[in-house]
Order: C-alpha cells, then structure tokens, then sequence
C-alpha cells in the first residue's frame, strides 16, 4: 500500500499514477492512516500550507520517524521542500529527511513554469518534466545522489529510500520516477 | 550527474492547468492589501486574489468596479510568497495585459468586477498567463475552456455570504457531466447545441466523466461548513471572497476554512474548527438582490 500525503495538492493524481503502475493507493491526512502503509508519496501542491497542515495535526514527528525507520519516500515540488533541511527564505515545518536546502520559486513565478525533456541519470529516454513555480535543490549534503539536473541546479535526487523532484511527474503519463518508489516496495 | 536538458517550453496547456492541479485542496482567499495577504498566507491559503474591493463592497458601494491599482497587485505579490492571481473585466483585454505584464500567477476574468464588453470574453489562448473563469453550468465552462480558461469556478452569487447558488451551480454541472456521460455519441450534437458548448470538449468531458481542467467552488462561502459542504460536492478547493476579512475575526476564519476544506468529510474536525469564530459576514438573500444586480448574470 502506497499512502499519499492528503493535506493538500494533487495527491489524487499521484493515486492514479500509483493504480496505474500496479500498486495500491491509500490517503493519508492523520498519524494513524501512516500505520500499514509501505511506501509514502509526498505531492504537489502549496508547501506552506502542507507544512502548517502537517504540524497542526501532528504529523511531522510520525513523518520523520517512518521515514527514518526506511519507509520509502517520494516528494514532488512541494513535497521536495517539506522533505528537505532548510529553505532558502521563510520559515515553515521541514521533516528534514534530505539533507539539503532547497530554494522555492526558484524559475520564477507562473510565467516562468515551463516543460522540458530532462535528461536522468541512467535512463536511456528523456524525461518530460512539468516545473510549476517550481524549487530547486541549492546544496546537499555529500551523500545525496542527483540525478537530474536543470542549468546546473539538482531537480532530481535521491539518498538510499528518500527521493524528490522539482518536477511533477504525478502530470504526465511516464511513470519511471513512480517506479523508482514502488521498486523499492517488498 | 548528467545534462543536456532541451529547449524550455512556457505558456503550455499542462503548464497553465498544471499550477490549478497544485491549487486543489487548498482555499483561494480574496485580499485588498500586503497586510490581509500576509495573515491569508500565514493562515494556509494556498493562493490570493488580488483586487480593489472584496465583491460584498463592490455590492454596497455600486458604480463600476475595475483592475485593481497595479502597486496594490505587486505590493501583494512582494509580501508573499504563495501564488497571486488577480481579477480583470470580461472582455477587458488589455487589463489582462497589464496583468500578465505584473507577472501575476493567474488571471480571474471576472463577473465580480463591471463587464467591459457585452458580447465577448477574453481570448485567452493569446496569454502566457493562465486564466480561471466562472461558470453556472456545464456550457458555460466549456466555452470559457475553449477561449483557453486552464481552471473553472462556480459562479455562486459573490459578496452575499450566501452559499446557496454555488450549491446550485455546482449540483447542475454535476447533474450536466453525468448527462453527458449517459448521452450517447448520437446525441452529442442536440445536446451540445442545447448547452451552448463546443461539441468537441462536451465529448472529452463525457469520455472523462469530468471537466478537463481543476473546477473550484466560489460566489458567498462563509463557513467552514459551507467549504466543506462544497468539496463534499464534488468542488475541487475553494474561493472565500468577501467571507474572512468582512468577518468579525478573518484570522481565526481563514484557518479554520482551511481546515475544514483539507478534512471535509470529517464532521468531528469541523465541528472543531466551526467553534468560537466570532461573526460571519452579514448574508443577503439572493431573492433581495434587485433584477440586474446579480453578479452571476455576467458573461456570455
């Protein structure tokens, strides 16, 4: 079972993506609805909101602590933010999980979301990308693995069981980067 | 770590419906100034709405209500972070122009504000900009949609805090989608021509069993329970006009409003956050409004 981050954001798109690659999507909006989960997606949506939302309701210790514990994870744009250590600007809840700060907004604003074939470590085929206001990863620790980048800034990296994009894969119909996540799933 | 990424493209479809995507869930809250943005922010709103006066003032104070003063938009875009939207006149082509050229994150073209053309609406695949548009019925939305509208919203009637007629736009577009998923492929013409839609997207909305693009609930929310009534419609997030700041306490409302739109379907949670909000905005009874005065009778 593969629970999605319900608070706020196109959680449902990732559910369909997740059907579709042969798993089975749950809606996680409190603690408990993490217990029998294996896998855990992250959405887009507004990072502000899915951080106050997740602090309000006591999720971000139980968040921090599956992740930890090797609950395998995947964070698309806002979900990338709530995954990493610090933020550029602003102060909002961070599970921390990705040690990296990450900058939001980082093209821009909506005029400057675009879509682009983005080439990934490992892939013969390119990726088709969707940046929406989206992040990028500023710095990381040593450890993390990119796997993509946009210009010379990290839009998709990965450390052990935690991955994160910059980009909403939940948008397209490819789901290798969904597959990345439900590999890892027993 | 490898490169070589290919040319950007901006402005597409899946660019422009992809930011609503991200929108849903969340409430869309109308501010006038930097201040009110920073607590809608601060309260969880996942995007603001820009513009001169809330619709409820719009209604008191009459005459013609226009674009909001661009440093009122970027003094509202320079105190948040979240995204900006703001509303320009039916029809009013270069005010949406000057919108885009702000580098505002979403045009409302708006029945809230005066029309600025009795027969046209915006042409709005010639912008970069997304746009949202409102629509009392499955007609409505599409032909918005075929201008190039990237997001729909009920119409409702705005500045009443009375969420009657979002329900009733809502439960008619709900009813309009099921009767075009039922209707077969023979009848998609008459019934095209019957709703005034392009036939084309009216035959995408029956194979989907739904709208192409992300459709929120507007137009005299005032409550938690009114949100969470609407997304238990079938809305997709929420617009909450002149709802919080003509409230007795626009802080506490707004967060509240959030809460119950995320847990909708728990009525223990918005029983919770529906306590001690101080006064809702005064409603008005939509049969009160004179004849030429409902705001929801603008747009073609």
């Amino acid at each position: 079972m593969v629970g999605v981050l319900a608070l706020q954001g196109d959680f449902r798109e990732h559910a369909r993506m997740v059907a579709a690659s042969g798993g089975t999507p749950r809606e996680v909006r409190t603690p408990a609805d993490l217990e029998d989960i294996d896998a855990l997606i992250i959405p887009g949506g507004e990072s502000t909101t899915i951080g106050r939302l997740a602090s309000l309701y006591g999720m971000v210790e139980p968040l921090r602590s599956r992740i930890s514990d090797g609950l395998p994870t995947l964070g698309t744009c806002a979900g990338m933010i709530f995954l990493a250590s610090e933020v550029t600007e602003g102060d909002q809840p961070l599970l921390g999980a990705l040690d990296m700060v990450v900058e939001r907004n980082a093209f821009g604003r909506q005029n400057e979301s675009f879509e682009c074939d983005l080439a990934v470590e490992g892939w013969e085929d390119a990726f088709p990308a969707v940046f929406i206001r989206a992040p990028v990863v500023d710095r990381t620790a040593p450890d993390i693995n990119v796997l993509a980048a946009h210009d010379g800034r990290p839009v998709l990296v990965r450390k052990d069981h935690v991955m994160a994009c910059a980009f909403h894969p939940e948008l397209t119909g490819d789901d290798r980067v969904h597959r990345m996540l439900i590999d890892l799933v027993a | 770590m490898k490169q070589g990424t290919k040319a950007e493209r901006a402005g597409t479809l899946r660019v422009k419906r992809g930011l609503a995507e991200m929108l849903k869930g969340g409430v869309i809250m109308d501010v006038v100034n930097a201040d009110q943005a920073t607590i809608a922010e601060e309260s969880g709103a996942v995007a603001v709405m820009a513009l001169e006066r809330v619709p409820a003032d719009i209604r008191a104070h009459g005459g013609v209500a226009r674009m909001a003063d661009p440093t009122k938009v970027e003094e509202i875009m320079e105190a948040v972070s979240i995204p900006v939207m703001a509303k320009a006149r039916i029809g009013h082509f270069v005010e949406a122009q000057v919108l885009q050229s702000l580098g505002v994150d979403y045009i409302d073209e708006s029945e809230v504000l005066t029309p600025a053309d009795s027969h046209h609406h915006i042409d709005k695949w010639a912008f970069t900009t997304p746009f949202v548009c409102g629509a009392r019925n499955l007609g409505e939305a599409l032909r918005r949609i075929a201008e190039g509208a990237a997001m729909i919203r009920t119409k409702g009637e705005p500045g009443t805090g009375n969420v009657v007629e979002a329900v009733t736009h809502m439960r008619r577009m709900n009813r309009e989608i099921a009767q075009a998923a039922a209707a077969g492929d023979d009848q998609m013409m008459t019934l095209a021509r019957d709703m005034g839609a392009p036939v084309e997207l009216l035959r995408e909305v029956a194979g989907a069993g739904g709208l192409p693009v992300v459709n929120f609930a507007a137009g005299g929310i005032a409550t938690p329970s009114d949100a969470a009534m609407m997304m238990q419609l079938g809305c997709d997030g929420i617009f909450v006009g002149s709802g919080i700041f003509k409230s007795g306490d626009p802080e506490v409302r707004a967060r509240a409003i959030v809460e119950a739109t995320t847990f909708y379907r728990d009525p223990q949670i918005v029983a919770k956050v529906s306590r001690n909000l101080g006064e809702a905005m005064v409603g008005i009874e939509i049969d009160d409004i004179p004849a030429g005065q409902r705001m929801q009778e603008r747009g073609w």
